[in-house]
């Protein structure tokens, strides 16, 4: 069972830490990468959040004098073939991608917990018949998968992030039962039980409490993961519609024409989107190098 | 022994059954289909000829009467027609395959050539600056959309050489088709290389710790013996499971790499066939992916076996 004990942690280090600006700066040395990738992720949850205030255009807007504008002046990142400002669309492209990737892994780790939980917890043929399904789920590669269900679903934002959680719902359920496996042997289970506790109570309250460690870990590479798979569905034309500016589509539009004439259409989004991915992947390794100390390298 | 195999085998057959049926019900979800698509492409509006079309294509007949034929087909090799192109579609998959699997063992070639010695300088040097500049580069392989790196090779290679390398169809010999595949091949596969990388660095570094290696360091082997010989050969079994996984894997990448390098294999066909709503060509790519996914994965568990001779199977 990984109990979380940053205090342990700080006092081995003998460090005399209070306060939270001190405790920031204490995981900052121990953790330099962490802190990176702490970092990107909040700038990009930021732009995000306060797109219509950091964009200085409307993304969607077209000025056909501006079409293929190099980088520069009035368009900081250049323009794309409709005149759009490639830097307000990139800017609102976060939002988009910040929803579909959270929107995602919290859909995705909310059904993959339930399943995860009643699985380990119940047992016998309920656990049998989700493990197979899972196997079945788990016989696709992600992105194969996705584009099915994608394409099953039509091609929305809502179905978009639903395309993208149903896939990553096999390795949260597989983990959170196998947590759940050794945890309802424990004790502690077995003591609320004494005490007259009702079973989805301690399911809920006891059990799943200690599965969060590996919890955050995954969820916060499966954040990565479901931004990279949001970018190459919409590359594809299978992800998020028209006139969202989603920075996978933004590469699909420009795509191989613009390789010669506007290059600045092809880096600047994928820029975006490996930056992003990048910082949830620096972040993820912290984390699991905190929270899940015997997976630490 | 035996009786594990029979039962993964069982249990292979199974899983594939279920994907049959999950992915059979999925396309017929979509909304829209090829009736559709055929008859607003050709302008008509008639309700008689769309409904003449989808009986043609039986697409007309209840669902389980529809699964039934494709499954009866499948055990007789008959794979039934494409929508869009009226041929066997096992003559529009066949001659696709060829091109993705040698897509795919170059990329899977080059993520082991460069992924395990690379993993292992990283371990082996573990918390220098070489150790945290390769681990940087590897995670940035598994931050880096493939069909991004792909059009920055486009963009390179238009920007010195003047062209795109563009595929042929019919190389004009082996050393020419290998150079045309090795450059898409190194973008799919510098994903899984980072993964590779990774894999092998954390696994060199828990076996570095045991007591045999420093026995063996101790007795006066040398430091190359060491590392390769005694301690590499222990830590490579959890990076089996991981290559074999990614073999099968590699398809997500190849989906998107061969969209933008216009390689006619199997993954772009998928695409196509997605968009097109070709549910012949659809369900039959989906089951061969599948099948390659699970077969690998039980070829991975017994190579497993042969390597460490301590995993016995249970029963």
């Amino acid at each position: 069972m990984a109990v979380i004990n940053h205090e342990a942690e700080l006092s081995r280090a003998g460090a005399n830490i209070t306060g939270w600006w001190s405790r920031i700066l204490f995981f900052t040395r121990r953790y330099p990468l962490g802190a990176v990738g702490a970092t990107i992720v909040l700038v990009f949850i930021l732009t995000a959040v306060f797109a219509n205030f950091i964009a200085p255009m409307d993304p969607t807007a077209t000025n056909a004098r501006a079409s293929l504008a190099p980088p520069g002046g009035k368009y900081l990142l250049g323009a794309d073939f409709m005149g759009r400002d490639m830097f307000s669309r990139i800017v609102f492209g976060a939002r988009i991608s910040l929803a579909v990737g959270a929107g995602a892994m919290g859909l995705g780790a909310l059904i993959g917990i339930s399943v995860g939980l009643a699985s380990g917890y119940l047992g016998g043929w309920v656990d049998l018949l989700v493990q197979r399904l899972l196997d079945i789920m788990q016989s696709l590669p992600l992105l194969v998968m996705a584009i099915v269900m994608a394409a099953a679903l039509g091609p929305t934002m809502r179905n978009t992030i639903i395309a993208i959680a149903i896939p990553l719902v096999p390795t949260v359920a597989r983990v959170v039962r196998a947590s759940t496996l050794s945890l309802r042997e424990q004790p502690f289970v077995e003591a609320a039980r004494a005490v007259g506790m009702g079973e989805l109570r301690i399911a809920v309250r006891h059990v799943l409490p200690n599965t969060l460690a590996p919890l955050i870990v995954l969820a916060t590479a499966q954040l990565g993961s479901a931004i990279l798979v949001e970018a190459s569905l919409s590359f594809l034309g299978l992800g998020i519609p028209e006139p969202y500016p989603s920075w996978g589509r933004m590469l699909s539009e420009s795509a191989a024409e613009y390789v010669r004439t506007a290059p600045w259409l092809v880096i600047f989004p994928g820029v975006a989107i490996s930056l992003t991915v990048f910082g949830t992947n620096l972040l993820g390794d912290a984390l699991r190098d905190i929270l899940d100390p015997r997976q630490r390298t | 022994m035996g009786s594990y195999l029979v039962r993964r085998f069982l249990l292979m057959v199974l899983t594939l059954f279920g994907m049959s049926v999950l992915i059979f019900v999925m396309l017929r979800l979509v909304p829209g289909d090829i009736s559709d698509i055929l008859v607003n492409a050709a302008g008509i509006a008639d309700a008689k000829e769309k409904a003449k079309i989808a009986h043609e294509l039986g697409i007309d007949q209840p669902i389980h009467v529809q699964y039934a034929q494709w499954i009866g087909g499948l055990t007789r090799g008959d794979l039934g027609y494409a929508y869009v192109s009226e041929r066997p579609a096992i003559e529009e998959i066949a001659p696709r395959i060829p091109i993705s699997a040698k897509l795919a063992g170059m990329a899977l070639f080059f993520a082991v050539l460069i992924g395990v010695p690379f993993g292992v300088i990283s371990a082996v040097r573990q918390n220098t600056g070489l150790d945290y500049f390769l681990r940087v580069i590897s995670l940035s392989g598994l931050s880096l959309p493939s069909f991004w790196l792909g059009l920055l090779v486009l963009m390179a290679s238009v920007h010195w050489f003047g062209t795109i390398p563009i595929y042929s169809n019919e190389p004009r010999s082996f050393l020419q088709e290998v150079a045309l595949l090795s450059i898409p091949a190194a973008v799919v596969g510098f994903r899984s290389s980072a993964l590779i990388m990774r894999l092998t660095r954390s696994s060199m570094l828990e076996v570095l710790r045991q007591d045999y290696v420093r026995t063996a360091r101790s007795k006066g082997a040398s430091e190359v013996s060491v590392n390769y010989d005694h301690a590499l050969r222990n830590a490579l079994l959890p990076v089996v499971t991981i290559i074999g996984i990614e073999a099968a894997f590699l398809v997500g990448g190849l989906i998107v790499t061969e969209t933008v390098f216009n390689i006619p294999g199997v993954a772009r066909f998928l695409v196509e066939a997605i968009l097109w709503r070709d549910y012949p060509i659809v369900q039959n790519l989906v089951m061969l992916i599948a099948f390659v996914v699970v077969v690998v994965n039980f070829l991975v568990d017994m190579a497993y076996m042969a390597l460490d001779p301590r995993i016995k199977f249970a029963e």
